[in-house]
């Protein structure tokens, strides 16, 4: 059974800048028609074809759901990261045709909540983009809570406040200002549903806090995306396919079975959907984990690896693929 | 041309009956001459003209039947439709699966016109003719999903996905092979599926509940089910256990090909796009033994599976107390020779 989503065929209609770092990106479908409806923390996953190399990397949609003439996408400049935002701010213009996925939620919101109380850290601000337009347009009761380094840097801080007003809450590092975080959880009315999305540190700290403070883990949702590490190279064998493959510096290994013409299921691409786990068959060095999905004795044991995020040192490597 | 739909019923006089041209689309659920559970799923994508898969939403002769049963149904016992609160946005989703998915497979006899928010919604088999603003739920008589179900076969859960589980928080279910959807209303995947035997131990459930959760939207899936009814009565239900269960001690052999029916459910799996749930609709298939062996291979292959299915399985499915006397009845039709591979009949 295939797991994977269906293509959409799409061209780029629209490349707006938006702050030093972050450019927005417009697709409508090629075919004229409207795109898939969508629900707010859904992402889709974008195929970058750079000369010989494909990159696909997911991306949360941050229109509204209630618009589907086009998709929105805001990628962040990482000049020290493996190429794909790279690329995208680069080599995408206005008119070139591209393929994206159908859309996957794997950051719903839960519509029983009373309230849903959301904290973004820098990026992470999209998928929120996406959620509140959905609640706003159903009288839904929400309150955003965003951290971003500079008030130059708050992508859509702006746009944010002038929509929603005292319902969306602004945090500068650059002066100093910090989310009271113990005091913000423990005043929520009952009912209310914690949303955070941004850097590891943040949603480790946020997930952390509500634990100790007594939040339910079914009302604590989060989304991270740990995007593919760079770092050094290593050789693989595939036990089922009968090849032995090199992951390149900049390459993640699901990308390089991939290169090798062996395609495990994937949804997510950044560690957290769990569709390419991946058994290990032998192994002898260390493995650098990076995903969300397994547990910490699955990491321990070293019997599977998740190969979107997840490298490996050492002298060997055989893979249940 | 279209369909012409069959005037009859599935309660007191049992009407009901399936033309030449339904009897050979039936949906028969073995392939091999045997059964055990297997996760039967593959992806949901139309199939051979002809058969109830040429649309991924088939309706056919019995359709305006069926609506109507469901009609008394409700009219008895209104919690056989049953949404909570945070459903409402699901059955909007449902209610234009249904309706594009009716009016692409049948559009002689259902249109949409969809002009923005404003939706038209042509139902000519029912008469229907609405007009409606689509999200804001005082423009309909009934709620999203309720509206669209009672004029759609079948029945159909729609479950909520969160903390990697799906809920039963909504549902119409009127033609169910003995369970009860204001039993199971709010209860998990794990705890709705407890009474099901083997196939826990088997893993199945956990397995089944991995490839639940993943379905992407744009990919659905289905699998079939099996079980048999006495009579063919749609609304086998716990509730009405008193007005169908004693049936089974109804069967001779001067009555089975008329009272034993083949229950098919052709089970599919949906991902809703505005609110991330899954709608499963489980359509109901009836087939009487008379029908069902004017196809002899169908006729051989029934009596192999019905006599050789493990003794918890047929418990749990309720045979029983007529098993030997359909079994004998079948095996005067099956003369050992082999059946050919696949569902269809030769």
């Amino acid at each position: 059974m295939s797991t994977g989503t269906t293509k959409l065929d799409v061209v780029v209609s629209d490349v707006v800048p938006v702050n030093d770092l972050v450019t927005r990106f417009h697709f409508r479908r090629r075919d004229g028609g409207l795109l898939p409806t969508f629900s707010g923390g859904a992402h889709v996953v974008v195929e970058m074809r750079d000369s010989d190399r494909t990159r696909l990397n997911p991306y949360s949609l941050m229109g509204s759901p209630l618009d589907t003439r086009e998709y929105t996408i805001s990628v962040r400049r990482d000049d020290v990261g493996r190429g794909g935002s790279l690329f995208m701010h680069r080599q995408v213009k206005p008119g070139l045709e591209m393929v994206i996925s159908y859309p996957v939620n794997l950051f719903s919101l839960d519509l029983r909540a009373k309230k849903h109380l959301m904290l973004a850290g820098g990026i992470g601000i999209t998928p929120f983009m996406a959620q509140t337009s959905q609640l706003a347009a159903a009288g839904g009761n929400f309150e955003l809570h965003y951290t971003c380094r500079t008030a130059s840097l708050g992508t859509y801080a702006d746009v944010l406040q002038q929509r929603y007003g005292n319902r969306v809450h602004l945090y500068h590092d650059d002066r100093e200002q910090r989310i009271d975080l113990d005091r913000l959880l423990s005043s929520q009315p009952l009912g209310t549903h914690l949303y955070v999305c941004g850097p590891a540190g943040m949603i480790n700290w946020v997930r952390h806090r509500a634990a100790a403070l007594g939040w339910p883990s079914e009302t604590v949702h989060f989304e991270h995306f740990a995007a593919p590490q760079p770092g050094a190279p290593f050789d693989v064998t595939l036990a089922v396919s009968g090849k032995t493959i090199r992951v390149g510096e900049q390459q993640s290994l699901l990308e390089a079975m991939e290169a090798a013409g062996v395609d495990p299921p994937y949804l997510c691409r950044g560690g957290v959907c769990g569709q390419c786990e991946t058994n290990v068959i032998s192994s002898d060095g260390k493995f650098i984990h990076n995903d969300h999905w397994l547990s910490e004795e699955d990491h321990r044991s070293g019997c599977k690896i998740m190969p979107c995020v997840s490298r490996f040192e050492g002298k060997s490597l055989v893979l249940e693929r | 041309m279209g369909i012409t739909f069959r005037k009859e019923t599935f309660r007191d006089d049992y009407t009901f009956r399936n033309s030449p041209e339904h009897i050979r689309r039936f949906p028969f659920p073995f392939n091999e001459d045997a059964y055990m559970y297997t996760v039967n799923i593959e992806p949901h994508v139309v199939g051979p003209k002809g058969s109830v898969l040429e649309n991924l939403i088939d309706v056919d002769e019995h359709y305006v039947a069926e609506m109507q049963d469901r009609a008394l149904v409700l009219a008895e016992d209104p919690l056989r439709c049953q949404s909570l609160p945070h459903m409402t946005l699901a059955g909007w989703d449902l209610l234009e699966l249904l309706m594009e998915q009716q009016a692409l497979g049948y559009p002689e006899h259902f249109t949409l016109e969809r002009d923005g928010d404003r939706w038209r919604w042509i139902n000519r088999p029912l008469g229907i003719d609405d007009t409606f603003t689509f999200g804001d739920t005082s423009t309909l008589p009934y709620g999203p999903m309720e509206y669209i179900t009672r004029q759609s076969q079948g029945d159909f859960c729609i479950l909520d996905q969160r903390d990697g589980n799906l809920w039963m928080d909504a549902g119409m279910v009127t033609t169910q092979a003995d369970w009860s959807l204001d039993f199971d209303i709010g209860m998990n995947f794990f705890e709705w599926h407890a009474p099901v035997p083997l196939a826990h131990e088997k893993g199945i459930f956990t397995r089944a509940l991995k490839f639940l959760t993943n379905i992407q939207q744009g990919k659905p899936a289905r699998r079939l089910n099996w079980t048999m009814t006495i009579n063919p009565r749609l609304d086998t239900s716990p509730e009405n256990y008193h007005k169908w269960g004693p049936d089974r001690a109804t069967v001779t052999p001067e009555n089975v090909g008329q009272k034993v029916h083949l229950r098919v459910e052709l089970q599919s799996f949906w991902r809703l796009p505005r609110s991330n749930a899954i709608v499963f609709p489980i359509r109901c298939y009836l087939i009487k033994m008379d029908e069902l062996v004017t196809q002899p291979k169908w006729a051989r292959r029934l009596h192999r599976v019905i006599r050789d299915l493990p003794e918890e399985l047929a418990t749990y499915k309720g045979l029983t107390r007529y098993r030997p006397t359909l079994v004998e009845w079948l095996s005067r039709l099956d003369d050992g020779s082999p059946t050919s591979p696949g569902f269809g009949p030769d």
